[in-house]
């Protein structure tokens, strides 16, 4: 990301987040009275299984004789996966950027990488509370302009 | 035997060790009027399938009637292959070996939907297959699809070779970045197998 201008990284963040939005809205069309907080279980899931895989990579990294590089690009695989999912992409493309350093069994990338995962996924986690907020207050309005009618 | 609605009859095996996929998936598919079962690994997915250990391990088309109807029941089980990436070789290869149809994930309402048509061919295959066997019988069985994820890790590699030589299907060669670790397929009647 260094040395990339502002508006070049402007216009990448707006595109991402537009993907990631898009994929929120996915996930939001299949949100429905049998399975009303569907959305709300899966990114709780992607957080707590994502907050649990990057606490594994920095361990794995400050070991003082790491050199686990397969079991570090076997959580790499799963933080891909359930990112592509969520539509993280940010996210997805620092792990594949950290799985090609791993793959070389490059140290110093890896801990780079991580770095900016840790970072990319603060960013996200704000970014889907804020949706999550956009939706709520939306659903209120949308209770307040149509309140139920219990009447046949 | 009645004529049910012909989606309720569809039944798809979802293969997946990523919890939020499993979830997914079944969301999608749930919507589509699927039934669905997911499991975590190639091994529960076999469970699931009636396969169990010792008879992966034996020629049991000699040995058990019982299982060798099983097995050539599971021969028309649709494979379906999904991933978050998109490896051309690796993808290839499982179609070569008899997967029908590759999606990259995240998976959409679009990609569930070509799922009836491999359901519906091999639902044809099977109501043949039950005139041939069983003229008789009354059970109507699930179609079942199943579908696979190819990065699990986890998913169990049993060793045994399909022994019947009428399978079209070969072992899948399951490939992350270990090309060598293969996955049976299965056929079943109108079962669909879904992994990733």
């Amino acid at each position: 990301m260094l040395g990339l201008s502002v508006e070049r990284l402007r216009a990448d963040m707006n595109r991402l987040l537009a993907m990631l939005f898009h994929q929120f809205l996915q996930l939001q069309q299949l949100q429905d009275e049998s399975s009303p907080n569907f959305v709300s279980e899966v990114v709780n899931i992607y957080f707590n299984e994502s907050e649990k895989l990057l606490r594994n990579l920095r361990e794995l990294l400050t070991e003082k004789e790491f050199s686990d590089y397969r079991k570090m690009g076997s959580h790499l695989n799963q933080l891909i996966g359930s990112s592509s999912s969520i539509g993280a992409h940010r996210i997805r493309t620092v792990c594949l950027a950290f799985r090609a350093a791993s793959d070389l069994n490059n140290r110093t990338g890896c801990l780079r990488a991580l770095e900016a995962l840790e970072c990319e996924y603060c960013y996200l986690k704000n970014k889907l509370h804020e949706l999550f907020q956009i939706e709520q207050q939306r659903m209120l309005a949308a209770a307040v302009r149509y309140p139920q009618n219990n009447n046949p | 035997m009645g004529m049910a609605a012909a989606e309720a009859q569809f039944h798809v095996l979802a293969v997946d060790d990523s919890l939020i996929d499993r979830k997914l998936i079944e969301r999608l598919l749930k919507t589509s009027s699927y039934q669905v079962t997911t499991v975590d690994s190639g091994s529960k997915a076999l469970e699931f399938l009636g396969w169990h250990d010792n008879d992966m391990c034996t020629k049991q088309e000699l040995i058990s009637p019982k299982i060798n109807q099983e097995s050539s029941n599971l021969r028309n089980i649709p494979v379906v292959i999904m991933s978050s990436e998109n490896v051309p070789s690796r993808i290839n290869r499982c179609l070569e070996e008899g997967a029908e149809e590759f999606f990259l994930k995240p998976v959409r309402l679009a990609d569930v939907n070509k799922l009836k048509p491999h359901m519906m061919k091999a639902k044809g295959k099977n109501v043949q297959k039950n005139e041939e066997h069983s003229p008789n019988s009354e059970e109507e069985e699930a179609e079942i699809e199943v579908e696979i994820n190819l990065e699990s890790p986890s998913q169990a590699q049993p060793q045994a070779s399909q022994t019947n030589s009428n399978s079209k299907r070969k072992s899948v060669e399951e490939g992350r970045l270990s090309p060598d670790r293969t996955r049976p397929r299965y056929n079943a009647n109108g079962l669909t197998v879904m992994s990733s």
